[in-house]
């Protein structure tokens, strides 16, 4: 499978050079099943086909909660004319995992035009997962032409005036953010002055031991800045969490997976449900990629993210919906 | 049945149909410089085509998305901002003053373009 061979050097591109040998380690590794789990053990990334590995962690697992991205309800170009079903495929697989997960996160893009419609046919879909709680951030598609009015409103709730938030579960302090607003122009995301204050203050008492999650929609790290993937501002927002000895940023967007380790930080983006994106420079826009329709649910997945209480990382494993 | 008058009659009919026709011409010439022209931009895999336009005052720039993404059309300035625009939208702007009008795409902000008015 020559895409998993160059995702596995892509990962191994962006792994931190401390003096520590693991291109011979991870190479000789095999690409088991639909999913790898990365897990990071002292700071050094292990591996191990998913099969194996999921029986062990299941015992251990403290909780386990999954992420899913890029539903864009409303779609129905050639690249996905049924994005409804294949949100569903997402939701069979997430009741299907050995661990039922305890809530999702969403990292947005969840309509397509910011209809509402579109939200409401989402959150339909979602009751049927066995995880009943879901937590969203917005992606530029749910923001549109209102300010975000219409996302807000509906997911707004419990967030600040802005939409970002943050909530602990069992020890874990997540955080939700939003970069999709107020863009400018030849920019990339933005976080913007007043949501860096709020999480300054936000995570200023906190534990150094705490673990923590922030997920927002735009990748909080330079994937490909030529084609707005990346965060302007997110190194300030890095700098209030280099205290933290374990933190997992989780991302969309990109509508394929991609990881980079940067000492206590993990970086994690997700596929998306309803269509998959070129990789970094592949094409000449990071619009909708078509594949043939029988290998369509093949780029298309969730992400299943277990705690183990104890342990200093969190272990990500990606599935596809094939 | 006097000829000459009727040759007369007839001369003086050609000259007025020609000076009819030359005035109506004139004035469709002076029509066409009245009513502005159109200009259109293309919007298609994340480009706006073409990036910078020049048009005259007056002008009427259509923007079409012909991409298989929705995008806008928002000016730095504030200028003129669409509604979101999906495949075969347009999006219209009749620019009733000079000057150089950056734009870009708020959904994707790296997409930039240009009208310039003289």
């Amino acid at each position: 499978m020559p895409k998993h061979e160059n995702l596995i050097d892509q990962k191994l591109n962006d792994l931190n050079n401390d003096g520590v040998d693991r291109r011979g380690f991870l190479k000789c590794m095999a690409w088991a099943g639909t999913g790898l789990v990365w897990t990071l053990s002292g700071g050094i990334p292990v591996s191990e086909a998913f099969a194996a590995k999921m029986g062990k962690k299941a015992e251990k697992a403290s909780f386990s909660f999954v992420q899913i991205s890029d539903s864009h309800m409303g779609f129905n170009k050639p690249a996905n004319p049924d994005v409804v079903a294949t949100l569903q495929a997402a939701v069979s697989k997430i009741n299907g995992l050995a661990e039922p997960p305890e809530f999702l996160l969403h990292t947005g893009d969840i309509t397509h035009l910011s209809k509402p419609e579109q939200f409401d046919n989402v959150d339909q879909i979602l009751k049927s997962a066995s995880a009943k709680d879901v937590f969203f951030v917005p992606g530029e598609h749910d923001v549109l032409d209102d300010n975000g009015k219409s996302y807000l409103d509906r997911y707004g709730k419990n967030a600040t005036a802005g939409g970002w938030y943050s909530f602990d579960h069992k020890g874990v302090h997540f955080i939700g953010l939003v970069n999709v607003q107020n863009l400018k122009a030849g920019g990339l995301g933005a976080l913007g002055n007043e949501q860096l204050e709020w999480l300054e203050g936000d995570v200023k008492t906190l534990k150094h031991s705490t673990p923590i999650v922030v997920f927002a929609h735009i990748p909080l790290w330079s994937v490909y800045p030529d084609w707005g993937w990346g965060t302007q501002d997110s190194t300030q927002a890095l700098g209030y969490l280099k205290k933290f000895g374990s933190v997992t940023v989780l991302n969309g967007h990109i509508h394929q997976t991609m990881q980079k380790v940067e000492g206590n930080v993990t970086f994690h983006t997700a596929m998306s449900t309803a269509f998959p994106q070129p990789q970094p420079g592949k094409a000449d826009s990071p619009g909708p990629m078509k594949v043939p329709a029988e290998q369509l649910k093949s780029v298309l997945g969730i992400t299943d993210v277990n705690y183990v209480r104890g342990q200093k990382s969190l272990a990500v494993v990606d599935s596809n919906l094939a | 049945m006097n000829s000459r008058r009727v040759w007369f009659a007839g001369i003086t009919a050609q000259t007025m149909i020609a000076i009819a026709l030359l005035l109506g011409a004139l004035q469709n010439v002076a029509a066409a410089d009245k009513q502005p022209a159109d200009a259109a931009v293309k919007i298609d895999n994340f480009t706006f085509e073409p990036q910078t336009i020049t048009v005259h005052v007056g002008t009427t720039v259509t923007w079409t998305n012909r991409d298989d993404i929705p995008h806008t059309v928002a000016s730095v300035d504030g200028v003129f901002r669409s509604k979101v625009r999906d495949t075969d939208e347009t999006f219209s702007y009749t620019f009733s003053k000079a000057g150089t009008y950056p734009y870009y795409c708020s959904i994707h902000p790296k997409m930039m373009g240009t009208v310039v008015v003289q």
